[in-house]
């Protein structure tokens, strides 16, 4: 820093906010050399590396020489482009990428997670907060008897181990590949259950609602449930006649129990 | 004092010690030593389920066993067939017992016992509020194996049944070791649960007829039968707020009262128990789980804090679990010399009243143009109200009433500033009623008295007689103490009360039936002061036996001449004598002085001795020698104007002798500051209000009847205020240094009190007013507080109040025949100032009695009908009056 400081000084607050947050192709080796020579300039003629002594070798590469350093860039230019247009283009990751978390939902849309807790006890990082709640018939939204009421992550602790998927008992909590986890408080990198919790895929009943008549949460686990029953749905219309998810469900339902009855 | 003759039997005669080996180590243990004890004294930990050190052993779960092999006869060691339980064995010399560790057959029995038990036992861990201090999880681990042979389908059952409003029983996780039975059999004395059915099998009677063995209240509904006697699916009740694995309701238990009256709780169910909450804790797993607590959270979660329970004066330990600034939970702490490992109910679940939202955060004046209160600084605050009290002190001056809630730190800071900044001796903290015989009383046989009498002295005196006490509802911890000793054959418990309740019917009690105003002529007769009656002589004699404790409750501060008398009694049956408050709070006030006439230390405020003394320790030249008023004296005074400013601390005034009065008397006052936790009926009149710390929020000391300094942590960082540091605050603005910044400063001048050897303040000596007779169609009305009523400490717990004890009027049935009442029927009870009507229940008493709940629900004696204990009442039946 004190050898720059004998160069040409930038204008103080210039390298911060209002310069460009790129620094063009031009300048940014001026900005580089001011300090860097004088004090290659003081020291040794000796040169750090032999290059001369190699070249007098052959006439060739005597004539060469000027362009050698060229080689490189020549031979790149022709190599395919390995620069991510990222915020343009975005990249495909690994498909095991660990990436944001995602709360899933059984085929009929009850929320997977039962509020165990036992993500945020594997949690190495203390990057998960869950606070458990007690289904009711009127209001279930997991199988069972318990569901997870709060659920929060907070991103600037997560190390993305993917411990917590491991310890989830339900297979409630994945991973997705989504990887742009950027804000600009705090507070908005505490994911809550409304960006974790999956989205209801069509066909899907929101919850809460009850369960299939009949099962029991061990059911759900084993995959017992394709999706909505009637009488799911039924349930929804009449308490929630203007839900969104209705009318996909209602159909699914439907095509459900005709399949069943053929 | 303390050396009396009945505490020694057992503590000092020798017990035989003898020697045994377990896993190869040597071991003494007292004769009489349980095998699996006798393995923890040298730290070796036998896996066990059902044994409890404070329950008799049962033998239940199996899980203990050990390998063990006794010496014959003739010495040659004999090994036991089998493995054999170590928790029902007790250590004989020579025996050999090999545990888990050195013996493979105990290894894999306490394996196959482990699998065994979770052969039908729920995956339920990820769901079960258990799981992370689970007893069975833990020694599935340690000692269980680490797959299970079992392939069929696991035995269930419809879940959760919710016991009482409070108490939910998943009967699928139960290992049927039978600690909640045993403890509500044997500690409680309230078998609200046992073990029914025989054998595996079916939920209900399907298959052999007899349902599976499980834990429950005999519910036909939930046992399948139905009236008829025939099985069959029958539907048992279910409810709304929690559901099972199949998402079908909860089911309801012994809902509609198959048994009557008075034994219902306000769910309608038959009344569970004041101490069903220790049947959860000492639960092995996560079948008995409470509703407060439901999923809240993990273990993991919790940080936990060793604190004393603040809802009676028996300074129970506790331990208040909390995640995250929140309070989830509390548990009984362990203390054998106090509360052992059980509390009661109301101070496991009444905490929510701590964060209620009338918790006061910020000082309150009252505006001057609106006159409504509105939120200040604290330096605007303590100005304003540092200004009242000094123009009040320049008039007619100003009063203090603290209440009986204050840690010992705290009321010491009050009695300090009253003398020192108010320069007055009108303090009281008795918010109930009381009486001048009553403060002489305490004068002069409790204030300085020390720790006397204590649990463990009620467990082994022969006999204990209690005078306007009810331990149940007022002592849960004496109640329990006095039941263990009462079961030990050890206590023999008098009751001088006016009918036989469940607490001392559960005490085994005898009953010296005694209308409420009569206890002074029934006391005069036990001491010999007048002719004994014939019944009574024989207490008379047993109460002139060594060892006898008496213990009074503060309700007889209400009967003119009842505590003198109960004072010659104590002295001539030169028993011992301990006074069992209701408050957390009341033992230290006395100890500290705030009564009109005491000084800390039991030094009388008329003695210009303890006067100078005291003044002396606080670096004051003189203190006010004029006497003090107590709280009535203060109220009136407050309404004619003789007092211009209140001081009023942690008072509720429904259980002031007249609520009425006091409103007015508080409206009366020019100014009235108010430090409290909450907004309260006190609120609406203060005109400075400083919010205070809730116990959570601050350290302290409560001192519990016997005298015992109960000090407790803080579980909270805050910069909420102790009563001490606000009076503080108050005493600097108004010029003077009270020194009660911290509890260091206190305890230092507290230490200066000790042993007060002048003049006390004598023993009172009231006549009793003969009992006033009784006009036709009048009764006496007998009146207590119970346990969990409309008390604002259980505020916030909807749980805890579905288990109370539903209101009703008792009456003897020949009073309910002449009212021409049934049971069930209602009856009007009228006072002076307006009725109460309660369902009847006709129970053994006098005819000429009357008892309704204090303070419960329809039921607010003081304020509704304007009349105490003792009062004449009317009696109408209120369904004849609808006849007509
Ligand atoms: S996400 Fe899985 S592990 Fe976490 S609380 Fe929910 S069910 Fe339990
Ligand atoms: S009782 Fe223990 S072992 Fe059983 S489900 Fe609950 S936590 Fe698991
Ligand atoms: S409910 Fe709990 S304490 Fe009671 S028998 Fe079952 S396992 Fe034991
Ligand atoms: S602990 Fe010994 S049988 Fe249960």
């Amino acid at each position: 820093m004190a050898e720059q400081g004998k160069g040409k000084k930038p204008a103080p607050g210039k390298r911060s906010g209002n310069q460009p947050k790129r620094p063009t192709a031009s300048r940014a080796p001026e900005r580089a050399r001011p300090g860097a020579t004088p004090a290659k300039a003081g020291r040794a003629k000796t040169p750090a590396f032999d290059v001369d002594s190699d070249l007098d070798k052959s006439g060739l590469a005597e004539f060469f020489a000027p362009v050698a350093g060229f080689g490189v860039t020549m031979s790149t230019l022709f190599r395919p482009v390995v620069t991510e247009q990222y915020p343009f283009e975005k990249a495909p990751t690994a498909p095991r990428y660990h990436g944001r978390h995602q709360l899933n939902r059984h085929p009929d849309g009850l929320e997977k997670c039962i509020g165990c807790e036992l993500c945020a006890w594997a949690c190495p990082a203390d990057a998960i907060y869950v606070e458990a709640g007690n289904n009711t018939p009127e209001a279930q939204y997991s199988p069972g008897e318990r569901y997870g009421k709060v659920y929060q992550i907070n991103y600037l602790r997560c190390i993305f181990c993917g411990l917590c998927i491991e310890a989830c008992p339900t297979r409630a909590l994945t991973m997705t590949n989504d990887y742009e986890l950027a804000g600009t408080t705090r507070e908005k990198m505490i994911f809550e259950k409304d960006t974790l919790l999956a989205p209801l895929r069509s066909g899907m009943l929101a919850a809460p609602h009850p369960m299939v008549a009949g099962l029991s949460d061990g059911d759900y686990y084993r995959g017992d449930v394709s999706g909505p029953t009637t009488e799911q749905v039924a349930w929804v219309k009449e308490r929630r006649p203007e839900d969104e998810s209705l009318s996909a469900a209602g159909a699914a339902a439907t095509r459900a129990a005709k399949g069943g009855k053929e | 004092m303390t050396a009396t003759t009945n505490s020694s039997s057992s503590a000092v005669a020798p017990v035989e010690e003898i020697t045994l080996t377990i896993d190869g180590l040597d071991v003494s243990v007292p004769k009489g030593t349980l095998v699996i004890r006798a393995a923890e004294t040298v730290g070796i930990q036998i896996p066990r389920f059902c044994d409890h050190p404070l329950l008799k052993p049962a033998g239940a779960c199996r899980q203990c066993l050990v390998d063990i092999a006794t010496p014959d006869r003739e010495g040659n060691l004999r090994p036991m067939p089998k493995p054999q339980a170590s928790c029902t064995i007790e250590a004989t010399p020579g025996m050999v017992v090999n545990t888990q560790h050195t013996s493979a057959v105990a290894e894999k029995a306490q394996r196959g016992q482990i699998e065994f038990l979770l052969v039908n036992h729920p995956l339920d861990c990820p769901v079960c509020d258990k799981g992370g201090e689970c007893p069975l999880q833990n020694q599935a681990m340690s000692n269980g194996s680490a797959t299970s042979r079992f392939v069929d389908i696991k035995r269930t059952f419809p879940k959760p049944i919710k016991i009482s409003t409070q108490i939910l029983l998943d009967r699928d996780r139960c290992i049927l070791c039978q600690r909640c039975t045993r403890f509500s059999a044997e500690i409680a004395g309230d078998p609200f649960i046992d073990l029914q059915g025989r054998g595996g099998g079916a939920p209900g009677g399907h298959g052999h007829g007899l349902p599976a063995q499980q834990i429950g209240r005999f519910d036909e509904a939930i046992l399948e039968y139905t009236p008829s006697g025939d099985q069959g699916p029958v539907e048992s009740e279910r409810t709304g707020d929690v559901v099972g694995p199949y998402g079908q309701a909860g089911v309801l238990s012994s809902v509609a009262g198959s048994i009557g009256g008075a034994l219902e709780d306000t769910s309608g169910r038959p009344f569970a128990s004041y101490f069903s909450g220790n049947t959860i804790q000492i639960c092995p797993v996560g079948a008995l789980t409470s509703a407060a607590y439901r999923f809240r959270s993990r273990p993991f979660d919790l940080v936990s804090t060793a604190s004393i329970a603040e809802h009676d004066a028996c300074g129970s330990a506790i331990r208040i679990d909390h995640r995250r600034g929140v309070v989830l939970r509390r548990l009984a702490g362990d203390d054998p010399a106090v509360n052992e490992e059980w509390i009661t109910d109301k101070d496991r679940f009444a905490f929510a009243w701590q964060t209620s939202s009338d918790v006061l955060t910020a000082p309150l004046v009252r505006d001057e143009e609106t006159g409504e209160l509105v939120p200040t600084s604290w330096s605007e605050a303590i100005g304003l109200a540092a200004d009242g009290l000094r123009r009040a002190g320049d008039g007619a001056g100003a009063a203090a009433l603290p209440g009986g809630r204050l840690t010992l730190e705290d009321a010491y800071a009050w009695s300090k500033f009253t003398r020192t900044v108010l320069g007055t001796n009108d303090i009281d903290f008795r918010a109930r009623v009381h009486s001048a015989e009553e403060a002489d009383f305490l004068a002069n046989r409790v204030a300085g008295s020390g720790l006397d009498v204590t649990f463990g002295d009620l467990e082994r005196a022969p006999r204990v007689l209690l005078v306007g006490l009810e331990p149940e509802e007022e002592a849960g911890t004496v109640f329990l103490r006095l039941r263990k000793g009462m079961l030990a054959g050890r206590v023999q418990v008098t009751t001088i009360a006016p009918l036989a309740t469940r607490g001392s019917t559960k005490l085994r009690a005898e009953l010296v039936r005694t209308a409420p105003g009569e206890e002074p002529s029934v006391l005069d007769a036990l001491a010999g002061v007048t002719g004994t009656p014939e019944h009574l002589a024989d207490l008379r004699a047993a109460l002139a036996e060594p060892g006898t404790v008496v213990l009074a409750g503060e309700r007889l501060a209400g009967v003119p001449g009842a505590l003198s008398a109960l004072d010659r009694l104590v002295s001539a049956a030169g028993a011992r004598f301990a006074w069992v408050p209701r408050r957390a709070g009341d033992r230290g006030a006395v100890e500290v002085g705030l009564l009109p006439g005491l000084l800390p230390g039991g030094r009388p405020t008329a003695e210009a001795e303890a006067r100078v003394d005291v003044a002396s320790v606080w670096g004051v030249s003189e203190l006010p020698a004029a006497p003090g008023r107590d709280l009535t004296g203060i109220l009136d005074a407050a309404t004619a104007g003789e007092i211009d400013a209140l001081v009023v601390g942690g008072i509720d005034l429904e259980d002031l002798p007249s609520p009425a009065q006091a409103e007015v008397a508080l409206a009366a006052a020019g100014f009235v500051v108010q430090l409290e936790v909450r907004r309260s009926a006190v609120t609406q009149h203060a005109d400075i209000v400083l919010p205070i710390a809730p116990t959570t929020h601050k350290s302290g000391t409560f001192l519990n009847w016997e005298g015992r300094p109960r000090p407790f942590g803080q579980v909270f960082t805050t910069s909420a205020l102790t009563d001490a540091r606000v009076l503080g605050m108050l005493a600097d603005a108004v010029g003077v240094d009270l020194g009660t910044r911290t509890l260091e400063d206190i305890h230092r001048e507290l230490a200066e009190f000790d042993g007060w050897e002048g003049p006390r303040t004598a023993a009172p000596a009231v006549e009793a007013t003969p009992v006033p007779a009784l006009d036709a169609g009048q009764v006496r009305l007998a009146t207590w507080r119970l346990m969990l009523d409309s008390g604002r400490g259980q505020d916030g717990e909807p749980h805890l109040a579905g288990t109370a004890y539903r209101p009703v009027a008792l009456l003897s049935p020949a009073t309910a025949a002449t009212l021409g009442l049934a049971e069930g029927d209602r009856v009007r009870v009228t006072g002076p100032d307006g009725d109460i009507v309660l369902p009847v229940l006709p129970t053994p008493m006098g005819d000429d009695v009357v008892w309704l709940p204090q303070h419960s629900p329809g039921s607010s004696v003081h304020r509704t009908l304007g009349a105490t204990a003792g009062a004449a009442v009317r009696l109408t039946a209120v369904d004849a009056e609808v006849a007509r």
